[in-house]
């Protein structure tokens, strides 16, 4: 008891009120002062008045290059979306339709949030690593992408606000608590509140509820929408095809000492595969997503995953003769896009030999 | 269905012992269908009358398991994903077994993950928060620095703001799980926002303050950022270091998450870095382009924060089929409000008919997940089985029809709509919808 009073008292003697609970305003003296240069580092958001907008500038037909090499892979050559992934471009007058088409175009109200939203969060898997001209260049190739600007135009800090969003005023506040609440808080009915109660929709029709299995409805997912969704058809086939493939490979280029061998390679590979796996997949049930399957890579011809569409110049590094070997995937993740130029993946790389020989272990131990 | 009338059904062995819901007399398999609810057992259950090898030999010793998970018997009590949702799992949404959890914490394994660029390790010692913008001074606190101020503990709901968002157009999924599973409930630790804001220093707003926003940035590659009012945040919202008593999970935002009472669960920022306090909304991604509301004129409403009354029936439910016949039949489901808390749960079977009030288990805690029971007498006809929640400020969960007639069918978030489960002679369920 003693003890603990005088723990209580040290620990208002630290904030100067001497009172037992935590008063108004009370500071603790905790934490230091944010130096500017780290307040700089993080407070990039850009508001909608263009606060916080560097000086920059970037025209649409070098966001053309830069969307086709960082962005396209997900978002289409015209922004118009592959899959599932976000359609950028598009949609005009549909917000009203039954299935309303929300692009940047069509929806966003900010050209503000477009440059921001670019500039910290994407590419998805190497955010924060486009410059501020590049974020100009790709921003105005989307609002080109929306017609919303010609092919000479060049987006700068300067014109920034000049650029008109189609659905800028289509935004109300919340305006639940008017139109809603006052109807939804009248006194509940209790009995004979209608009569004639009919089924009017039902799920099963649908069928698009994944089996129960334990962690194995992804699967299961996939083929109950086949019909939902052209994505299904085309990350169905590779993984099919995919194993076949991986024997092939095996059959081919097994190395004579396996890196999967050592188990703690295979670990550390696994740590460092996740700065693939927003893109890759690999193992018994790997699809295609964004980037190919890794399945079968070491001794696989460059550019060959089935039903994976490749950027020309990877097929074309693979029909010159690019095969894929530790050291070939090694070269080619310290600089991707100097390797191979103008090719889709949007990677930094691996810069560290040693984490490419984990994530090849890791590969390889999962099938690859 | 008020028909009390008890017969055997054979068709569907819809036996019940009212000596208790033995599973192992179920397993035997030889009770006679009488005309009672009560079952006698002609053979003695080798359960009782042979040892078993539990009661013979040993189980695990003590740190089998260090940190341990749900025997194997319950392997199938685990979040569930729906692959054509979404592009990949990175940025993508799992679903909480609401259909057969019971009480009010949701266990934190299989509280469901919503992440927009996965779910990053962030140690603790790499951990760095930041206060800045219009206060008085720019901090930036450790992990260690936020231990050392006060902190409460609170137990309060977290729904994505698109839960039940598939079933606008119509009754689409068919589990609890699924429909109404982007979900949790847990008991946090924290310090209030409050706190940190005042050691920044605030003063200087005085009474502006009612026009200020806090910004709330996350550390990982989405920066999912969301403006929250300065009102907000000073009122209950709170920078939480624990949840259910221990270290938050990686996939709940460890080491440092932000919890904001009642409103939509995007705007709980996980790995919370920053927070800034600023005189505009920053009108980020998501808070435009996501998690605002088309209505059917193509207009759409922005800053839908706080989460309407709901509530839905988790047992029996699709994933969870009635295997015991007629006789006594437990009801049970969870309700929670972003404006205040459950008073009230209302259940149908009759599709919204004629309706009685639930059992609450415990009064209702501010904005935190109610459960309630409904014992009922099942009679083994099929049911349109509903449950309509009721809380603190008079707001009554409305159903699907009723928010449609007012929002269209494209709103995606926010759909409160009263669930209904077409619950069918075998005990069988299925989601669907009924006429108004």
């Amino acid at each position: 008891m003693s003890k603990c009073r005088r723990n209580l008292l040290l620990a208002t003697l630290l904030a100067a009120p001497l009172v037992a609970t935590p008063a108004l305003a009370e500071k603790y003296g905790l934490g230091r002062e944010a130096l500017p240069e780290e307040i700089n580092a993080w407070t990039v958001e850009v508001f909608p008045d263009g606060k916080n907008l560097p000086e920059g500038s970037g025209s649409v037909a070098d966001g053309e290059k830069i969307f086709a090499d960082n962005c396209a892979a997900c978002h289409g050559d015209f922004a118009e979306g592959v899959d599932n992934w976000p359609k950028l471009a598009g949609g005009d007058g549909t917000l009203a339709n039954k299935d309303p088409v929300k692009t940047v175009g069509s929806y966003w109200p900010y050209l503000s949030t477009v440059w921001d939203y670019a500039h910290r969060s994407m590419p998805f898997g190497n955010a924060q690593t486009l410059t501020v001209d590049e974020t100009y260049a790709i921003v105005a190739y989307i609002l080109y992408s929306n017609y919303l600007v010609e092919d000479d135009f060049v987006l700068t800090k300067d014109n920034f606000l000049d650029v008109e969003m189609p659905n800028a005023d289509g935004f109300i506040v919340d305006n639940r608590d008017e139109v809603e609440v006052p109807k939804f808080s009248e006194a509940a009915c209790m009995s004979d509140c209608k009569t004639d109660v009919q089924i009017t929709k039902k799920a099963t029709i649908l069928d698009v509820t994944p089996n129960e299995g334990n962690g194995e409805d992804t699967a299961a997912a996939d083929t109950a929408t086949e019909t939902d969704t052209a994505q299904a058809d085309t990350a169905e086939a590779p993984a099919q095809d995919a194993p076949a493939a991986a024997e092939e490979a095996k059959a081919e280029a097994a190395p004579a000492e396996s890196l999967s061998a050592d188990p703690e390679l295979v670990a550390a590979g696994e740590k460092v595969f996740k700065k693939c796996k927003a893109c890759h997949q690999v193992g018994e049930d790997a699809k295609n997503r964004v980037g190919p399957v890794l399945n079968g890579l070491i001794g696989r011809q460059a550019g060959t995953a089935d039903g994976f569409k490749y950027s020309s110049a990877m097929k074309q590094h693979g029909e010159d003769g690019l095969v894929w070997t530790e050291q070939t995937v090694e070269e080619y993740l310290a600089d991707p896009k100097g390797y191979i130029p103008k090719n889709r993946m949007s990677f930094a790389g691996l810069k560290d030999p040693e984490d490419v020989k984990a994530v090849l272990a890791y590969i390889e131990s999962q099938g690859g | 269905m008020d028909d009390k009338e008890r017969q055997g059904n054979p068709a569907t062995n819809a036996a019940l012992s009212r000596r208790g819901f033995l599973r192992a007399g179920a397993a035997v398999g030889a009770m006679a269908a009488g005309a009672g609810a009560a079952r006698a057992q002609t053979q003695p259950d080798p359960l009782i009358t042979e040892v078993q090898p539990w009661a013979s030999g040993w189980g695990d010793g003590v740190d089998a398991t260090p940190y341990g998970l749900p025997i194997e018997f319950e392997d199938d009590v685990i979040r569930r994903n729906v692959g054509w949702l979404t592009a990949d799992t990175i940025s993508s949404i799992n679903f909480t077994p609401i259909h057969a959890l019971d009480g009010t914490i949701t266990p934190t394994g299989c509280a469901f993950e919503r992440h927009h660029s996965g779910a990053i390790e962030l140690k603790k010692e790499d951990y760095r928060l930041m206060i800045n913008g219009l206060v008085d001074k720019p901090l930036v606190f450790t992990y260690e620095d936020l231990e050392r101020f006060p902190r409460e503990n609170r137990t309060y709901f977290l729904e994505c703001a698109a839960n039940s968002g598939m079933e606008w157009a119509g009754a689409q999924l068919n589990g609890a799980q699924f429909t109404q599973g982007m979900i949790h409930n847990m008991q946090y630790s924290g310090i209030p926002l409050r706190t940190l804001l005042e050691e920044a220093g605030i003063t200087n707003l005085g009474d502006q303050i009612k026009d200020k926003w806090v910004y709330a940035e996350g550390a990982d590659a989405s920066s999912n950022g969301r403006s929250i009012p300065l009102e907000k945040a000073l009122d209950d919202c709170l920078v939480a270091i624990k949840a259910n008593g221990e270290a938050l999970r990686k996939e709940h935002g460890y080491p440092v998450r932000l919890v904001v009472p009642g409103w939509e669960g995007n705007m709980w920022v996980k790995w919370l870095r920053r927070l800034e306090v600023t005189d505009e909304a920053v009108q980020s991604r998501e808070e435009t382009s996501k998690y605002t509301d088309t209505l059917a004129d193509g207009t759409s409403r922005k800053w839908t924060w706080v989460m309407d009354a709901k509530s839905v029936v988790t047992s029996p439910s699709p994933q969870m089929p009635i295997k015991h016949g007629k006789g006594p039949l437990v009801i049970t489901g969870m309700a929670w409000s972003g404006r205040g808390h459950i008073t009230k749960v209302d259940v149908s079977i009759d599709g919204g008919a004629n309706w009685q009030e639930a059992r609450l288990a415990e009064p209702g805690v501010d904005k935190a997940v109610s459960r309630f029971y409904l014992e009922i007498d099942w009679d083994g006809s099929e049911m349109l089985l509903q449950s309509r929640a009721t809380d603190s400020t008079g707001y009554v969960q409305p159903t699907k029809d009723a928010l449609r007639a007012i929002r269209g069918e494209n709103s995606v978030y926010h759909n409160n709509g009263i669930q209904t489960w077409w619950v069918k002679e075998n005990g069988e369920s299925e989601n669907v919808e009924v006429s108004s």
